[in-house]
């Protein structure tokens, strides 16, 4: 018998505005009404000052570490803009400007990364889960969050976003084969940014396109330019319109970039070239935006300037909310381990500041042992 | 009341969580069409079909995963491990997620979920098919772990676990799945998880443990002829001190029996409480009946690593002379 060919296959690759300012009329025209861009515009140059003033907050010692999301606004916003509002976004961290986009507080992401839980205590109306810590869990929870939208009969589907390196995890591929073989419409999207850290996309995945990696599991894929937000908003609205009709999953990878460190405890020049970060700053996806709309007459820079003023009072007013919370009680974090908190747990929450952890009182008929006065005072 | 298995009795109470509660979904490996591997979940697909008893793929980290995300969304899934010894795929979901996800979001998010694990060993299984690896996720904070020893017990706990706002690993000693039938009730009926219960009452020495080193500890407590209270935990977190407390305090002698390794075994955990609680009323060290601190070995001498009733006859014997 003849050898026969079993599967071809071909990626398409969108881009629309590219970073020359060329626009594909064919493809982009309509796509964004042009009051929605003007918006869209303004919500990335916050979410890029927040990012600058949180990097600022971390250095002065305000803020614990945190990972700039600096060049990547364009893909989780695009997502945003293109999902229903109660569709399931489910990020990692480098996904701020969809999340705020999606109505999630700015001081929400600030507290998480000050150190306090009360920043993930996302309202579920945004119907977003907060930040995942550990890289490539969250797509799991997608699946199933989607799984219950359709075991339910509700036309929801979940969004999910995760880097270049969860790729490699093995949760990724759990999720991507659950979806597909169990039909639970997630849209899949990896920020492609080209760095796990140190350690660049070739070592997660050594064929040419992370895009690929979808055809395995029978799943449809598409790959764009990440930093376009036009070429965002066609595959997102491609890859919804189709997972909520069909109820299969699709992936999305949005080639792009991290122009900052991993986070502020990391120095990317330790293992990157300087003329790699250039090149792609020249791709910026603001940058490319705001050329746009100036040669289509719908930006100056009077606007811009108007615009930037807004921006960082609007932060600067986050950064004071984030800053002003009143501290939690040094008891609160054991108020949500239980719905209903175990009577030994309450033992230890009552007695942590009067007695030595895990002592019961009753031993010592409740006394409160007054500690030695310290040597020199 | 039927004359019931511990696998009857599990499958019992599933069947009526499900009947009254269409948020309630079934998920694993072959718990749909074959019924599970130890049948437990027999004839729940044919009842309620693929949509509520989902065979999923082979991968433990992507049930529990996916486990989250439904329970995330408000369902009330009911994920299977196949056996103890391949939890470990899944650890991250169930230690970095389901356990930190109401604490960490302050209660936006909760994960009412229940881990279904056949437990420890005695049944001649292979290499990890006899785990015991249940202080790995007592010591977890968010984590609640249920360990039944009988069918009446277990169909309670079971409702119980599935109607807990929060995640719970229900462990089920595989080696009393078939062991013995025990009069259950038909009706649903749920037994407060974090109570323990007393076996047996006595005045002599206090026996502590749960799952199946219960049965174990019965044999040796009726040829021993003494006054022995014996305690099963049932629940390991929350776990019941003050019946524990109660207890030695009454006896001042006690024995700790678990299948698990000695060394950070639950035991451990027992015995520095009662030093906290009952220091004073002691007449005796307490004393540790355990799994040796070794890995569970093959089959042939499986037997010879897990508490017997002698091991635990002789150590209430040493304990009572001391």
């Amino acid at each position: 018998m003849p050898i026969k060919t079993v599967l071809t296959a071909e990626i398409e690759n969108v881009s629309i505005l590219d970073a020359e300012g060329r626009f594909d009329e064919k493809l982009g025209k309509g796509l964004i009404p042009d009051a929605d861009l003007v918006k869209l515009y303004g919500h990335m140059c916050t979410c890029r000052h927040l990012d600058e003033v949180a990097f600022k907050l971390q250095r002065s010692g305000r803020m614990g570490t945190y990972p700039q999301n600096m060049g990547q606004e364009a893909a989780s916003l695009g997502a945003a803009y293109a999902l229903n509002n109660d569709d399931w976004l489910v990020t990692c961290y480098r996904e701020n400007c969809g999340l705020f986009w999606r109505g999630v507080p700015m001081e929400s992401i600030l507290l998480h990364w000050m150190g306090d839980e009360r920043g993930n205590a996302m309202p579920r109306q945004h119907h977003a889960t907060p930040i995942a810590v550990p890289i490539g869990t969250q797509m799991l929870h997608a699946t199933g969050l989607a799984w219950a939208a359709k075991y339910r009969g509700e036309k929801r589907i979940a969004c999910t976003f995760f880097g270049d390196g969860a790729t490699s995890e093995g949760d990724f591929h759990e999720a991507m084969n659950f979806a597909a073989n169990l039909d639970i419409p997630v849209v899949f999207c990896c920020q492609n940014n080209g760095w796990a850290i140190s350690v660049p996309g070739h070592i997660q995945c050594s064929a040419p396109t992370v895009a690929q990696r979808a055809l395995a599991y029978g799943m449809d894929t598409i790959q764009c330019d990440g930093n376009d937000l036009f070429a965002v908003v066609h595959c997102f609205r491609k890859a919804i319109k189709q997972a909520r009709s069909t109820g299969r999953p699709f992936f999305i990878e949005a080639v792009t970039y991290r122009l900052g460190d991993h986070t502020t405890a990391d120095d990317a020049r330790r293992y990157r070239d300087q003329a790699e970060v250039d090149a792609w700053r020249a791709r910026d996806p603001i940058l490319r935006l705001r050329k746009y709309m100036a040669k289509r007459g719908l930006w100056s820079d009077a606007k811009e300037q108007e615009l930037q003023a807004k921006v960082e009072v609007e932060v600067a007013a986050t950064v004071e909310r984030a800053e002003g919370i009143t501290s939690p009680n040094r008891v609160d974090f054991f108020d949500h381990m239980y719905a209903e908190i175990p009577a030994d747990l309450a033992l230890q929450r009552d007695t942590m500041q009067t007695h030595g952890i895990g002592q019961d009182p009753s031993q010592i008929e409740g006394a409160v042992i007054e500690l030695p006065a310290k040597e020199g005072h | 009341m039927a004359n019931l298995t511990l696998v009857q009795a599990i499958n019992l109470a599933l069947i009526q969580e499900m009947e009254r509660d269409d948020r309630v979904l079934l998920l694993g490996q072959d718990v749909g069409a074959n019924g599970g591997v130890f049948r437990v979940t027999e004839g729940l697909h044919k009842r309620f079909g693929g949509k509520r008893v989902v065979d999923s793929p082979l991968a433990e980290s992507g049930i529990i995963g996916t486990a989250i995300g439904l329970a995330m969304a408000g369902l009330r899934p009911i994920p299977e491990i196949q056996f103890d010894g391949f939890l470990g795929p899944a650890y991250d979901q169930i230690c970095s997620h389901a356990a930190r996800m109401r604490t960490r979001t302050r209660g936006a998010f909760t994960v009412p979920l229940t881990i279904r694990v056949p437990v420890g060993g005695g049944i001649h299984a292979p290499e990890l098919h006899s785990e015991s690896p249940e202080s790995i996720y007592i010591h977890t904070p968010g984590l609640k772990v249920v360990m039944p020893s009988s069918p009446y017990d277990a169909k309670g706990l079971l409702i119980s676990a599935i109607r807990d706002p929060d995640p719970v690993i229900f462990f089920e000693p595989k080696r009393i799945y078939r062991a013995f039938r025990e009069e259950v009730p038909e009706d649903e009926y749920t037994l407060p998880l974090g109570k323990a219960r007393t076996v047996c009452e006595g005045e002599e020495m206090t026996v502590v443990s749960w799952g199946a080193s219960v049965v174990q500890c019965m044999q040796a407590i009726e040829r021993s002829g003494r006054g022995i209270e014996l305690i099963d935990l049932r629940t390991l977190y929350p776990f019941d001190m003050d019946a524990v407390e109660t207890s030695v305090k009454k006896t001042g002698r006690c024995v700790i029996v678990h299948e698990a390794p000695k060394t950070c075994g639950f035991g451990a955990e027992i015995a520095a409480r009662i030093m906290e609680r009952c220091f004073l009323h002691l007449e005796a060290p307490v004393q540790r009946v355990a799994g040796f601190d070794t890995i569970m070995p093959y089959y042939k001498l499986e037997l010879d690593y897990m508490p017997d009733a002698d091991r635990i006859a002789r150590a209430i014997e040493e304990t009572a002379a001391y």
